[in-house]
């Protein structure tokens, strides 16, 4: 079965992220086929490669990001959402001024679109949120 | 993913204010809307109070931040024309339909008539819808 998944809560603070997280590994496991991981709400925190959890802990960004390559998944961030609280590429930074960025490699920011094209493309779209 | 079209619903359970959800969700359907699938909204808990008549967050009269309550107007002009409410929600809170936006759409089958877009709907009822739908967005 064709899977696409979204994300709608941040790292740590909710166990969303790490249910997906799950979800999607069992489902690769399985043999589906992960469509797209869209990320919304504060779900976008998840893709910031800033992250530094405790030694004894586990470390959420990470653990997407080496999944994405071994899966080559596709790792959407909501554009809008991820503006609103901070989270930027290269690419956005320069276009906003801002001089920082903060997205990890695995993650691309796209539109919402991509979210709805997810809906149409596959066969479950499973959401994760509080 | 032309002739592709699945059911959409979008399941709207938080206030609008409080937290972005509600906010967001509306995002998604404004953009959702130009995929021209076959789209309904529910509201459902503290989801109701979305639609709430004569919303104000000015400064000097509310909380002081952006009254999105506008845009559920216009949101006929998308061809989002599915609005259910539940009717269990809305009686907990005290409300009913008349303190709700009295939000329409023109049917274009019906020679551009103006009808309501809000459908009060029972348990069961809303239970059949969602059970008919290919894609549930839940916020």
């Amino acid at each position: 079965m064709k899977f696409a998944v979204m994300i709608n809560e941040g790292p740590y603070q909710h166990q969303s992220s790490d249910s997906a997280y799950n979800f999607v590994k069992a489902a690769l496991d399985k043999g589906h086929e992960i469509f797209r991981i869209f990320f919304y709400h504060d779900g976008v925190n998840n893709a910031t490669r800033l992250t530094i959890p405790p030694q004894d802990d586990r470390n959420i960004v990470e653990r997407w990001s080496a999944l994405a390559k071994e899966h080559e998944l596709d790792l959407v961030v909501c554009v809008a959402a991820a503006q609103r609280r901070g989270l930027l590429d290269e690419n956005e930074a320069s276009r906003n001024g801002k001089d920082a960025n903060n997205i990890d490699e695995s993650f691309r920011i796209s539109g919402l679109g991509q979210l709805i094209e997810a809906g149409i493309q596959a066969d479950r779209l499973v959401v994760f949120g509080d | 993913m032309e002739g592709d079209v699945k059911k959409f619903m979008y399941l709207n359970r938080k206030a609008p204010y409080g937290t972005v959800y509600a906010l967001e969700s509306l995002e998604v359907v404004l953009i959702g809307a130009a995929f021209d699938q076959d789209v309904s909204l529910a509201f459902v808990d503290d989801g109701v109070y979305q639609l709430a008549n004569n919303q104000t967050t000015t400064p000097n009269d509310g909380i002081g931040m952006k009254n999105f309550s506008p845009t559920y107007k216009a949101l006929g002009d998308y061809d989002v024309t599915k609005l259910y409410v539940d009717q269990e929600s809305l009686e907990a809170r005290g409300l009913s339909v008349d303190d709700l936006m009295p939000l329409t759409y023109e049917d274009e089958d019906d020679d551009w008539a103006e009808k309501p877009s809000i459908r009060v709907v029972s348990r069961e009822e809303l239970t059949n819808i969602m059970d008919e739908q290919d894609v549930v967005l839940s916020f």
